[in-house]
């Protein structure tokens, strides 16, 4: 028999940025909330703090601040007509468990959407007509606005102090900013970060190919800082410790350091860690959360009722969740039913590494997350698709996040993989190497999609997530236009040496190697319920009390990194939530 | 690091005495190349005493970690720095039993962009390997060991696995291979906390600072390399 808590006006499951930002929200409106997380609790001191923190083996080998895939993981497998096998071994993606969650060991970048960006379909249709969507691309529209989620965007922005310049100011272009960007309605709270040489060099090579650079939106710190919470942060200083770590210096934005010295103080907020949500319980009606069952900390199944359930986990396991919960239709790809599972999408991420001789000092050991510069040139209205051969734009960027050599070091085309010509080749590159990344978009397909797994198991006896997703031809062609762009470019710069990894005609996705924890998709947003599991407040259509923020939503994913979006999307859940939800609770949108 | 692995005294006493063979077979390998050899000598494996590998292993561990990290000139092997010890070490923590590894089945066979998908975790990946290259050298080379080979022969023998060329029993000579390969890597380069790297050796080679975690006033130098030599986990300045 499960032990069954007091009830409480909300539970939230996941402490990452969602889960940290509703809580604030909702407390501040009076409610009473418990916080489920999976994983322990950890703060800046002790957990990231210096130098324990700063130690390769522990963070990038034995993955101390991402979940353990013993317990929990998916199953991938390129079409429908496969058989999944595990994500056994930490690849492709990272998701984080533990306070904080991925929030604590992103890397920084922290854009805003393009105004077209969230109406890609119409735009597409519109540009180049209806047809030049192919068959079987199941891009949509976001059901919000650019205008609708601007204040969100902003506040956002001024919770992590985002560090950037401004393109355009209330409706005014700024110098110095991106000129394509959606007008903001202030200045970035912190101004841009300083620039490594593989930057400083990026702004030379994109001047002289006529693109227009400017410093990444990073919430990494350039200067001291308090946030409108009173959290208070340090200028970065460069250490090299961003992705796969917590911050030891207070300067990376996080759910810890930017939100939960607040949320700690509150005695409406309650933070259970260890705590294993198992699944949503819906009463007989199904259309109604009743709480959710989790295990706790003992391993003890419990019971916790609440009035709303906000599923604040990583994007794929919310889409778990629902599944295992019964919350909406699971997609059927054949049928083309259902909406949970449907739209799932990615991330095409490429690299270009550029080899300098010793007198060049790039110091790859020197990072910050989120630091570095971009352009948007070839990415939104500023693309011309038809002519480029694929939907969908990207980003080109010089980012350097710190490298290690445990980390790996990136050695010159023909270096060997061991022997004398290979220490020759690592300490030839090491100090004397930078690299650039183009990040393209990655649209969605009526065959890829998340389900559950009919064989494999998690620790806790549930069937794992199972995943079909392959490169499509148009990813496959936006990676070789924007790799050759960037070849072209890191030309400029005459490197000794160039490698770059633009995806090969008919190559298919690889969960080995680390690309992108962007997974978007799965429960989206949308306008239709008969095509998106969540409505334009991230309110499932299905059962009402359940509000499912994230990356998840996304119909598909864009160019940029989607956490800005994400933590934008959940303010603008929150504050329909506060000013509709409370006083009337029920469907927001009326089918 | 766990030490609940460690062998029985009975175990330990066995390839105390069992030992003596094959790491002198290795150590006279070792000396074809001590003639190039950058760094001291204070770093050398030979005062440390194996806790997960036996005899066999740990010579075999020895002499391929030195193909793939040779000593000379340009910076010490992987057996000069420590990564032997690493090694050892390492096959002792949660990670090489498979802590954070999904290791339910059924394990099928998959396309290589899904990965190993085995059932063995790192620690027994490295024995079973280790095991079959072994057998695999007593049948081509009229009973001898890896670690007995000329270096040649080992040289050509880790090409092959590399390759997926080698075939060995029970175990994938390409995962087997990528798996040392990763381990003799970290134990080259990881935090001499962990055994590996010794006096930050690895480290001086490539220039790497290690912890020093404050580049503020480096971040705009272009004109002059880093200057400062590397400092680890427990504060000491290499």
């Amino acid at each position: 028999m499960a032990i069954v808590k007091p009830k409480v006006d909300a539970v939230i499951v996941g402490m990452g940025w969602t889960g940290a930002i509703m809580a604030k929200e909702l407390t501040d409106a009076g409610l009473r909330v418990v916080a489920l997380e999976r994983g322990p609790d950890r703060d800046t001191q002790p957990d990231f703090a210096y130098p324990r923190v700063a130690d390769e083996l522990e963070g990038s080998i034995h993955r101390k601040f991402l979940q353990s895939l013993a317990k929990e993981t998916v199953t991938v497998r390129h079409s429908i007509k496969d058989t999944a096998v595990p994500y056994r071994q930490m690849g492709s993606f990272k998701p984080g468990t533990g306070v904080g969650g991925a929030g604590t060991h992103w890397s920084g970048c922290h854009f805003r959407a393009l105004r077209e960006d969230l109406n890609l379909r119409s735009n597409m249709k519109q540009r180049y007509g209806a047809k030049f969507i192919p068959e079987g691309m199941t891009i949509a529209d976001f059901p919000v606005t650019y205008d609708d989620l601007e204040p969100h965007f902003d506040h956002f922005e001024y919770v992590c102090g985002t560090s950037g310049k401004a393109g355009v100011l209330n409706g005014v272009k700024i110098p110095g900013g991106n000129p394509f960007e959606a007008s903001r309605s202030r200045e970035f709270p912190l101004p841009p970060n300083r620039n490594y040489l593989g930057a400083e060099l990026f702004y030379k090579a994109a001047r002289e190919m006529g693109y227009s650079a400017y410093p990444i939106p990073a919430s990494n710190a350039s200067a001291a800082y308090v946030n409108p919470y009173g959290c208070q942060m340090g200028p970065c200083n460069f250490c090299g410790f961003c992705s796969d770590y917590g911050c030891l210096n207070y300067s990376k934005a996080s759910p810890n350091d930017s939100i939960l010295p607040v949320l700690r103080l509150r005695k409406e907020f309650e933070l259970r860690t260890h705590a294993q949500v198992l699944k949503v319980n819906l009463d007989s009606t199904l259309n109604r959360a009743t709480g959710v069952t989790y295990l706790d900390a003992d391993g003890k199944e419990t019971e916790q009722p609440a009035d709303l359930v906000l599923l604040c986990a990583f994007s794929l396991f919310n889409v778990h969740l629902m599944l295992l919960s019964g919350i909406g239709k699971p997609y059927d790809p054949v049928a083309d039913t259902g909406t949970v599972g449907r739209n799932y999408s990615y991330q095409n991420l490429n690299r270009v590494t550029l080899f300098f001789d010793e007198s060049v000092q790039a110091n790859g050991f020197i990072g910050i997350g989120g630091g570095g510069a971009t352009f948007d040139d070839l990415n939104g209205n500023q693309l011309d698709n038809a002519k480029a051969g694929f939907v969908g734009g990207g980003v080109i960027w010089a980012r350097q996040p710190g490298a290690g050599p445990i980390r790996g070091i990136t050695t010159a085309p023909g270096v060997p993989n061991w022997g004398s010509a290979w220490k020759q080749g690592v300490k030839d590159a090491f100090r004397h190497s930078f690299y650039y990344e183009v990040q393209g978009a990655c649209m969605s397909y009526r065959d890829h999609y998340l389900d559950l797994d009919p064989t494999y198991r998690d620790a806790f006896g549930r069937p794992l997530l199972r995943m079909t997703f392959d490169w499509n031809d148009n990813e496959i062609r936006a990676s070789q236009f924007l790799v050759g762009k960037a070849l072209d470019m890191c030309k400029v710069l005459n490197p000794k040496a160039l490698s770059g990894d633009a995806k090969k005609t008919g190559e298919h996705y690889n969960i080995t190697r680390y690309q992108s924890t962007h997974t978007c998709g799965g429960a989206v947003m949308g306008s239709d319920p008969k095509t998106s599991a969540l409505n334009r407040y991230l309110q499932s259509w299905d059962v009402p009390n359940v509000f499912a923020p994230g990356a998840n939503a996304f119909p598909q994913n864009n160019g940029y990194n989607p956490t800005g979006m994400v933590g934008a999307l959940t303010y603008w859940a929150a504050t329909a939530i506060r000013e509709q939800y409370i006083k009337s609770p029920g469907a927001l949108i009326h089918t | 690091m766990s030490d609940d692995k460690a062998p029985s005294p009975s175990r330990r006493q066995l390839f105390k005495s069992l030992s003596l063979v094959p790491i002198a077979a290795a150590g006279l390998a070792a000396c074809a190349r001590e003639a190039d050899k950058p760094t001291d000598l204070s770093a050398s494996q030979g005062d440390y005493t194996p806790a997960f590998f036996n005899a066999a292993e740990w010579a075999f561990i020895r002499a391929a970690c030195d193909q793939l990290i040779p000593a000379d000139n340009i910076g010490p092997s992987a057996s000069q720095a420590g990564a032997p010890e690493f090694i050892d070490r390492h096959m002792q923590t949660p990670y090489a039993s498979g802590d954070i590894w999904y290791m339910q089945g059924p394990f099928i066979e998959a396309a290589p962009q899904f990965g190993y998908q085995g059932r063995l975790p790192v620690r027994d990946i490295l024995r079973v390997g280790i095991k079959g290259i072994d057998a695999h050298c007593a049948k081509q080379f009229s009973g001898k060991s890896f670690a007995q080979l000329e270096h040649k022969d080992q040289e050509e023998l880790l090409k092959s696995a590399e390759t997926g060329k080698l075939e060995l029993e029970n175990i994938s000579a390409k995962e087997f291979f990528s798996q040392l390969l990763n381990e003799t890597r970290m134990g080259y380069f990881c935090d001499p906390k962990h055994g590996g790297n010794k006096n930050m050796a690895a480290w001086k080679m490539i220039g790497y600072p290690g912890m020093r975690a404050d580049y503020s006033a480096w971040v705009e130098v272009r004109d002059q390399p880093y200057p400062l030599p590397p400092v680890d986990l427990a504060g000491k300045r290499g």
